[in-house]
């Protein structure tokens, strides 16, 4: 019965709740934003990694490696907490958007560059001969082909940037975490942080599950 | 007359492998050239230079149809004019058999779609499969994916058609229908070079046969000439090989 009250104290919870909503809300404002941005990153670095002139392969593949080696509550606490000392100031949601992007883009990156080098040579070469046009060759013939191969690798690291959001309320963002540690402090009750856990997994169980289905259903298509 | 093509003194190297040993050749409009020779001649590489799918040496030169053939902007006008059937076919799979021939009109030509898939449909009926349009390529047979690709190409109205062993990845008893487009097309008077090992195809279909090894011409001629008295033994080595068993 103690346990019960402890941690699944329904009073507590209902009490609670609605912020735990608006904390919900913030988490996939973030998370959403930084989906975004980094798939927008990730596909630019893999184009100018693959096809980029000079040295700017070489640029990339470095801010790839970085951006992957670095643990995202270091960056995120560099993001916020550092970068005041040289006059770059964001807000919490910004910073928070920032470091998420940052990291999320490189491992994008790479999920990108990888479906594009798995598309056969000819594919490239067919185009060419056809006299497509460099932007037309990706958009028309590689892009939608990748896209296909990446879908499951992609919405696996969707899954991990919205996981991720959770370490936005270092910087003070009210996110769901957050909301839930400061319903624990009002309610000198662990449940707000039980309902939290429970609200994470609702909202990613489903997609862990659609990745399952998309690994099987583009893993089975032959390809000719 | 100038010829439509004009290779000078082409040449390829891949590091110390020299593929290509300063290659001279002519090719008039509407002439059908077939390239014969044992793997590893060049030949295949020879007709990838034409479009420039393979680089070549600064020494070397190519003009197709008066255009120098460089990297750079010209490139592209070439390669519109150049159309090109591999032995692998490289059909898009992601797009119906229609829009992969009406895809490189509208993109690089600017063809309004209603008139692109006009023209589509009336070259896969030219090549037999009409009725197949709708479908995607991984649902068609290899000859009948070789057959799409050779509309596409040619649904660029393209000055010349390089094939590049166009049969070499099909089963035995689906040869015969591609060959058939291609004997049907040679009529039409586009200019032709095929890279083939179909000596049958080569003898009635060709002006002019161009043995090659070790990335040279060893021999050009008739068909007649070629196959019935060689003059080279390199050449009469090789038909033997190739004719006789």
């Amino acid at each position: 019965m103690n346990l019960l009250n402890t941690f699944f104290n329904i009073p507590v919870l209902i009490d609670t709740f609605p912020l735990l909503l608006s904390g919900l809300l913030v988490t996939l404002e973030i998370g959403v934003t930084s989906i975004i941005t980094g798939l927008a990153g990730g596909l630019f670095l893999a184009l100018v990694r693959l096809y980029g002139p000079g040295p700017i392969p070489f640029l990339s593949k470095i801010y790839i490696d970085i951006f992957r080696s670095i643990p995202l509550l270091v960056l995120l606490i560099i993001v916020y907490y550092a970068l005041p000392f040289v006059g770059i100031r964001f807000s919490p949601f910004v910073s928070a958007v920032v470091a998420l992007t940052l990291v999320s883009s490189a491992y994008t990156a790479e999920i990108f560059r990888a479906g594009i080098e798995a598309i056969p040579h000819g594919q490239f070469e067919a185009s060419q001969a056809l006299g497509l046009s460099s932007r037309h060759m990706m958009v028309d013939v590689i892009l939608p082909q990748a896209i296909r191969i990446v879908i499951p690798p992609l919405t696996n690291n969707c899954i991990n940037v919205l996981k991720d959001t959770a370490l936005a309320s270092v910087v003070a963002m009210p996110d769901l975490l957050k909301q839930a540690t400061q319903a624990q402090a009002l309610a000198a009750n662990p449940t707000p942080l039980i309902g939290a856990a429970l609200i994470y997994v609702a909202l990613l169980w489903p997609l862990v599950a659609i990745v399952a289905r998309l690994e099987k259903h583009f893993g089975k298509d032959k390809r000719p | 007359m100038t010829p439509l093509i004009k290779i000078s003194n082409l040449k390829k190297a891949y590091g110390i492998f020299t593929v290509l040993h300063g290659i001279d050749l002519d090719i008039a409009e509407g002439e059908v050239v077939c390239v014969i020779g044992p793997s590893g001649s060049g030949k295949s590489t020879l007709i990838r230079c034409i479009n420039r799918l393979e680089s070549f040496s600064d020494e070397s030169s190519i003009v197709v149809d008066g255009v120098v053939v460089g990297p750079g902007e010209a490139l592209a006008k070439v390669r519109a004019e150049v159309g090109m059937v591999f032995q692998s076919f490289n059909l898009f799979p992601h797009l119906t058999v229609l829009k992969n021939v009406m895809l490189a009109p509208m993109r690089v030509r600017g063809t309004k779609p209603a008139e692109a898939e006009r023209k589509a449909r009336e070259l896969l009926a030219r090549v037999g499969i009409a009725e197949q349009a709708e479908k995607y390529p991984g649902k068609l047979s290899g000859g009948q994916q070789q057959r799409v690709a050779i509309a596409r190409a040619l649904a660029m109205e393209p000055k010349v058609m390089l094939f590049d062993e166009p049969t070499s990845s099909l089963d035995p008893e689906m040869v015969g229908e591609v060959l058939d487009v291609m004997k049907s097309l040679a009529g039409t008077g586009v200019t032709m070079v095929v890279v083939t090992h179909e000596m049958g195809f080569a003898r009635q279909v060709a002006d002019r046969v161009i043995f090659m090894d070790g990335g040279r011409i060893i021999e050009q001629n008739t068909p007649s000439k070629i196959f019935d008295n060689p003059k080279e033994e390199r050449t009469r080595s090789f038909l033997r090989s190739v004719l006789d068993h």
